[in-house]
């Protein structure tokens, strides 16, 4: 079993440096595993050079899969986080 | 002396001895090492160290810049801490046999490079806040102290680096450092950024005026217009000595001053505006803190362009002074070319005395079609803000009332097309010919207020060309004739109930300033940097 949900980045500046700090220090609070893909390109959200790597723009369109022990717990409250902050 | 100009990023001036920090990525040793496992618990030993000091600087960063400043500090915890990177530095060690510093050092080059081939120039920035993390790991590693850290001894001085990172900027001790100059940067950076919340005046970017051998010399750096002077002749010394009181005093009066009424110590209020020649200068006028904008010289979107500037182009840029300034009074002056002002696509005849020639609203009158694109532009601006209109060089009722023919027709065009604009727009005009003044009450009871342009009426009254430089004492503001126009011109106002102010040189002369009081002046517009030290006169008065 697995959760999986797509958010459209809004943040004009994309994911820079601030919000993807934000984001991998959010990850890290869940066992889950969190992985996010952008035009097939996956990274672990809770590794800020791969989450920066990625270099997510405005617009942007990502799909996040959460797998493990609190993963519905952590994709409602990741999901959340993100339409929040990005 | 030797004259560099960089870029002024963060206003003020110092002047001081130099001190060279040494921030330049010095060479890492590589060295073959007998106990890998060693060299690993040796990294991760120095890693949490430097995670340790990124928590305590962004404890401190957010106690004196604030949260927002701070949290690029939890950003470079969290690289040091990632898995990729720590993993990539341990698999070096382990399978090289290298040394902790030539890991992270190898590592960091690695992860610098993936960002700075990125098509996205925020990202490519980020290839510094690598090296500057690993630099502190290696700094740890090597017992060296950080480069912002080493400024606890000596004098103060300004600091000359090939570039500095956001974590050795805020580590600076401010008590001590009088400012900095960078070979590299961007005015962008967080750093340029810190200095400007730390009120530290700094210069970036002036490429090869970088020398480390500067070390020890004087400078004279003036961070906002980005000059630097190494070993300073007297004169220089001397100037800047006298900016640099002028700007602390500056700041003083700012503190002492800002948000604080204009008014006399009976009560007597005066509004004191700015004067403005393009939409970047209301920077200046805020910061200044101006009541209003007394005129906007609307010429520069003429003497700029190539040909006449369209409806559209004038309407942004009103319209940005307009927001900008909220409910503060925005007075823009229409077209004043002509005379000293020439523009080549107005095709005007050479004049032998073209002060007493075609120009100002001479031109629009006899060229409406020019002026009623500049009238739309200013009427559909008129609802961003609190814009009036004024006319320049009048010299009597018919041309007020033609103008204003003009502008009706313009309000009916509008109207028609259902586009909204201030329907109780002031409309103001210069006294600035002796006729005017001679007219004042018949041209008072045509319009909503005067605004006295001391220059040309100074010309005018006194027969004296302002371009002539051999006139001097010929030519002189405060003469009686001059100041009774003045007089004349604010007592009319007054018969008919509208305000009168000044929007020449004449209004910041603090000589003046009494008599423009006992005369009664409603409003003095003057350059931005004039209005605090008038503030203060008129307070003390």
């Amino acid at each position: 079993m697995s959760q999986e949900f797509t958010f459209t980045v809004s943040d004009p500046e994309g994911m820079h440096a601030r919000p993807a700090g934000l984001l991998v220090a959010k990850a890290q609070e869940y066992q889950s595993s969190i992985i996010v893909t952008r035009d097939g390109k996956s990274v672990d959200a809770k590794r800020i050079f791969g989450v920066m790597g990625l270099g997510v723009k405005q617009g942007d369109e990502v799909t996040v899969k959460v797998q493990g022990n609190d993963e519905v717990k952590a994709a409602a409250e990741f999901e959340q986080f993100l339409k929040e902050n990005l | 002396m030797r004259t560099i100009q960089g870029v002024g990023v963060s206003a003020g001036i110092a002047i001081g001895a130099i001190r060279v920090l040494d921030t330049v990525d010095h060479a890492v040793e590589r060295r073959v090492v007998d106990d890998p496992k060693a060299e690993v618990e040796r990294f991760r030993a120095a890693r949490d160290t430097a995670v340790n000091q990124l928590k305590q600087l962004r404890d401190r960063t957010a106690a004196e810049f604030g949260e927002g400043k701070a949290e690029l500090f939890d950003t470079h915890q969290l690289m040091l801490q990632d898995p990729d990177y720590v993993e990539s530095i341990e698999d070096l060690i382990a399978s090289s046999r290298v040394n902790a510093e030539f890991a992270v050092n190898s590592t960091a080059e690695q992860f610098a490079a993936m960002f700075a081939a990125m098509d996205n120039s925020y990202m490519q920035a980020r290839a510094a806040d690598v090296k500057d993390v690993s630099r502190r790991v290696i700094n740890v590693l090597e017992g060296r102290r950080g480069s912002g850290a080493q400024d606890g001894d000596g004098d103060s001085h300004i600091i000359l680096a090939e570039d500095l990172a956001p974590s050795e900027t805020v580590q600076l001790d401010r008590a001590k450092v009088l400012g900095f100059v960078t070979a590299k940067g961007s005015a962008n950076s967080h750093t340029a950024i810190l200095a400007r919340t730390m009120g530290l005046p700094a210069i970036i970017g002036i490429g090869d005026g970088f020398d480390p051998a500067d070390d020890g010399h004087t400078a004279v750096i003036d961070g906002t217009s980005g000059m630097v002077f190494v070993d300073p002749d007297e004169a220089t010394l001397t100037e800047y000595q006298g900016k640099k009181a002028q700007y602390e005093e500056h700041l003083r009066l700012l503190q002492e001053l800002k948000g604080k009424p204009t008014e006399t110590k009976s009560g007597q209020q005066v509004r004191l505006y700015a004067n403005i020649g393009r939409p970047s200068d209301v920077t200046a006028v805020l910061a200044n803190d101006a009541e209003g904008i007394g005129l906007f010289r609307s010429e520069f979107l003429y003497l700029e362009s190539e040909d006449y500037p369209t409806e559209e182009f004038q309407f942004e840029a009103y319209k940005e002074v307009a927001q900008k300034m909220g409910d503060r009074l925005v007075v823009i002056r229409t077209l004043d070319i002509g005379a000293d002002k020439q523009v080549g696509y107005f095709n005007l005849e050479h004049e032998d005395n073209p002060a007493l020639g075609y120009r100002a609203i001479r031109i629009c009158l006899t060229r409406p079609e020019i002026f009623k694109v500049q009238l739309r532009a200013l009427l559909r601006a008129s609802v961003y803000g609190n814009i009036a209109i004024m006319l320049p060089m009048i010299t009597s009722v018919q041309e007020v009332r033609d103008a204003k023919q003009i502008l009706d027709e313009v309000k009916t065009e509008l109207r028609g097309g259902h586009i909204d604009f201030n329907e109780h727009i002031q409309v103001g005009i210069m006294i600035e010919t002796p006729a005017s003044v001679i007219m004042a009450d018949e041209l008072a009871a045509e319009v909503d207020f005067f605004s006295i342009g001391t220059n040309d009426l100074t010309q005018y009254t006194l027969a004296c060309d302002r371009q002539n430089p051999n006139l001097g004492r010929f030519a002189d503001p405060h003469s009686p004739a001059v100041l009774r126009m003045i007089r004349m011109a604010v007592e009319a106002a007054h018969r008919h109930g509208i305000w009168c102010g000044i929007c020449g040189e004449l209004g910041a002369d603090l000589e003046l300033t009494d008599t423009f009081l006992e005369i009664g002046l409603d409003e003095l517009s003057v350059s931005p940097t004039s209005v605090l030290p008038l503030r203060n006169a008129i307070r003390n008065h």
